[in-house]
């Protein structure tokens, strides 16, 4: 029996590698490989050309750029088994995902969790076919690592909720179509008085800014809320629930970012191969400066430790159920080795790895120039390294505050 | 920690038992007092062989229990919290060449007694300078290795020559004269004059390099138990010492260096474990070699100078145990490999 049940799923993951192959073939046009910039998330919307939108929408159609979420509001509803056929599938196309974002990374996953059915229902399929933008209203002056101090005022007024207040850092917020925020509604209480709610960014009311970043790029801003109207049904689950709906929805920021030192690394080839191009190599074939070798080496083992790490994590949490206890370090770890592996480039490329615009210079560097600083935010948000040795200190290793 | 299955919870849990319970710290101090040269209780190594772990990676054709390398590993680490003194690690280093690379006959005449604790196995390879090279000429060995481990105890001397690897029984034509190093543990000089030297001749071309990545990887899980110890023992400290009317615990600033180590040790932990999975798998050893010896090496480096660090004046006592480790961690890292050296050849391993 057992034998025969493994058969048949055999044949039903063999039908649908199949069904990927053809569908890879029929809508991702092979001129596209490589296209992809993992900056391109974090650098707005640029415009797409037919082909990409073909291949967006194909996929959206198909909610595979969700690929396991539920097929009912638009997901791929696909298993993990299918899931994994697919993503081999994809790598070995060459073919990129097109959907993602806040909405994907973080919103989504959590309002299938915390949102009523028609919340569900309006939300979730137009982020499947990555039709809507979503921006993260979180951040203000005075609440950031601090974030439960948030200001930003909700009141009731019936039907609907008038916003006043101010957030920061939205990054994204110039393009976005709508804001999931945390605001106050109480202001007795510091945690119990947030709630979770859902603006529409084109409301009456609502100020973007954006600030220009140490990078050149301007993805982030200043949004504020003058009487900006907000429908009671855009309140995603109780009043007072919002801190923790909101802290669920860091957890999915964060396991994304730690993922992020992993995204550093795809942006370009094996540090070993720029150090050849950049430098030379000596008689034995290695790389002609020793010291730079030396470091590349450094880094590549504790890159592979890193990597052992994430996987023990996972292995880990499956065994024992839960979340593994060496979670919280990893969200650190990898964004240090992101940035360490950027400073290494740069010190590899020397001058040539430092420029801003211009000629002299071929894309790849100046992308890599502002990725070098960009990634300088990934041990800032999503919960900065310091935050995250709070969490470890106090959490996992049961050091306590004053008494 | 790995996912270990039934057997080797089993074995680990046992392990930790019978170190806690056994062979505490207090056992090492008494060994050292001893000044007995050997350097370890052989009561102890007579209790360990009985529980199997002499023969730990030994096949069963051959006495041994054949936990496989994982499972020496775990045994290893446990025995590494309390600074268990014993041959293990040599002895089964010395029995892996054997396995790999003996003959028929040779596998026969040293592996059971190496797995029955009857006789003890080290690996003479040289680390120092200013050795005198090693030849081989009509079966006879001469030359002479600087800090070899286990070697007062050690009744068979599995040797490096630059042709081949050779068997040395103890016997004639082999001096030993002591290397004290700071660890207190068993080294010595060994002069072979014309000793009788049996070639493994049955294993691969590359034998010598595989026992050493063998001897990386055990070693780092020696480390690895160091480490974890080192790292306990501190928090514990931490959260009873009262200054300031505060647990020292409670301050942030020892806190995010309490996070930086637990963070440290967690990717250490991960390079030695892989690296004993690529043993029993044999998958990519070499690189899994060089970073788990060079994980442990730079985690233990740091760990055991914030372990004295974070004790204040307690931790410059002989007195108390901290010191121990900080003397053994740099003579374990050391040897098989320095952090340089394995950067280097993980380096040439991807061709840079
Ligand atoms: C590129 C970028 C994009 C962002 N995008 C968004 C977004 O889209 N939406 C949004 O809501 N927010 C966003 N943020 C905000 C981000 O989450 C905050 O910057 C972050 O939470 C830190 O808050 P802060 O900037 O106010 O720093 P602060 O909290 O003022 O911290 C300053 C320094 O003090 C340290 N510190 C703070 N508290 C403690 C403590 N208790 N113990 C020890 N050290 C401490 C911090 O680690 C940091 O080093 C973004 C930030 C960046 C850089």
């Amino acid at each position: 029996m057992a034998t025969q049940l493994a058969d048949t799923q055999a044949t039903e993951l063999d039908d649908f590698r199949a069904e990927v192959q053809q569908f890879i073939a029929d809508n991702f046009d092979p001129a596209l490989k490589g296209t992809y910039s993992a900056l391109s998330a974090v650098e707005g919307p640029t415009e797409e050309n037919a082909a990409q939108a073909k291949w967006r929408e194909a996929m959206g159609a198909k909610g595979w750029g969700t690929p396991t979420w539920p097929a009912e509001y638009g997901g791929g509803g696909l298993s993990k088994a299918q899931n994994k056929v697919l993503q081999q599938e994809l790598g070995k196309a060459g073919a990129y995902n097109p959907i993602g974002g806040m909405g994907v990374m973080m919103f989504g996953p959590t309002l299938l969790e915390f949102g009523n059915e028609a919340q569900k229902k309006e939300h979730i399929p137009p982020i499947c076919r990555g039709e809507v933008r979503w921006c993260q209203g979180y951040s203000e002056p005075n609440a950031g690592s601090d974030l439960a101090n948030l200001q930003t005022m909700a009141e009731d007024k019936g039907d609907h909720y008038l916003v006043n207040g101010q957030k920061t850092w939205t990054s994204g917020g110039q393009w976005a179509d709508k804001c999931f925020a945390i605001v106050r509604t109480d202001r007795s209480d510091k945690h119990k008085g947030i709630s979770f709610i859902l603006i529409d960014m084109d409301s009456p009311g609502v100020d973007v800014r954006p600030i220009q970043m140490i990078s050149g790029s301007s993805p982030f801003c200043e949004t504020f809320f003058d009487d900006v109207k907000v429908p009671k049904e855009n309140l995603v689950g109780e009043e007072g629930q919002g801190w923790t709906i909101g802290k669920r929805l860091l957890q999915h920021e964060r396991t994304n970012i730690s993922g992020g030192g992993a995204m550093a690394r795809l942006m370009g080839a094996s540090l070993a191969d720029v150090a050849k191009t950049y430098l030379g190599e000596d008689e034995q074939g290695r790389v002609a400066d020793p010291i730079i070798r030396d470091k590349i080496a450094s880094f590549e083992m504790r890159w592979n430790a890193f990597m052992l790490t994430a996987r023990r994590a996972v292995e880990e949490s499956k065994a024992e159920g839960g979340v593994s206890e060496i979670s919280s370090a990893l969200k650190k770890l990898g964004t240090k080795l992101g940035q360490e592996r950027s400073e290494l480039m740069i010190e590899i490329a020397g001058m040539q790895g430092l420029g801003w615009e211009g000629e002299g210079f071929s894309e790849k560097e100046l992308k890599e120039t502002r990725g070098w600083l960009f990634g300088k935010a990934t041990t800032i948000y999503g919960g900065s390294t310091e935050i995250q040795n709070n969490i470890i200190a106090k959490r996992v290793l049961g050091m306590l505050d004053h008494q | 920690m790995a996912v270990l299955n039934e057997e080797q919870t089993m074995l680990r849990d046992m392990a930790r038992e019978w170190t806690t319970n056994e062979s505490p710290v207090t056992e090492w101090r008494k060994v050292r007092a001893s000044g007995d040269p050997k350097a370890f209780d052989p009561a102890a190594w007579g209790t360990m062989a009985e529980m199997g772990w002499a023969g730990i990676i030994i096949p069963e054709e051959h006495g041994g229990s054949d936990f496989g390398w994982l499972s020496a590993g775990l045994v290893v680490e446990e025995l590494g919290k309390t600074l268990t003194a014993s041959p293990i690690v040599a002895n089964t280093l010395a029995a892996a060449a054997i396995t790999m690379g003996g003959s028929d006959e040779q596998k026969s005449k040293w592996l059971p007694k190496l797995a029955a604790g009857e006789a003890i196995g080290t690996l003479a390879v040289d680390e120092g300078r200013g050795s005198d090279p090693l030849t081989v000429s009509g079966g006879k060995l001469t030359g002479t290795n600087q800090f070899v481990h286990e070697a007062h105890g050690a009744d068979l001397f599995v040797v490096f020559a630059d042709d081949g690897v050779y068997l040395v029984e103890k016997g004639d034509g082999l001096t030993l004269s002591d290397r004290k190093l700071a660890d207190m543990r068993s080294h010595a000089q060994v002069t072979f004059d014309n000793a009788a030297a049996d070639k493994l001749a049955s294993g691969p071309d590359d034998l010598a390099e595989q026992v050493l990545d063998r001897a990386r990887i055990l070693t780092a899980a020696e480390m690895l138990g160091m480490a974890q110890h080192l790292f306990d023992s501190t928090l514990d400290y931490l959260k009873q010492r009262v200054q300031f009317n505060q647990v020292l615990a409670t301050f942030q600033a020892l806190q995010h260096r309490m996070a930086d180590l637990f963070s440290d040790l967690a990717m250490m932990r991960s390079a030695v474990e892989a690296g004993l999975q690529a043993l029993d798998s044999g998958f990519d050893v070499p690189r899994a070699a060089c970073i788990a010896k060079a994980q442990a090496n730079d985690v233990l480096n740091t760990m055991s100078r914030e372990a004295i660090q974070l004790h204040g004046g307690i931790g410059m006592t002989d007195e108390y145990d901290v010191g121990f480790y900080i003397k053994r961690a740099r003579v374990l890292e050391a040897s098989w490999g320095k952090s340089a050296t394995l950067r280097d050849r993980f380096a040439t391993l991807g061709n840079y």
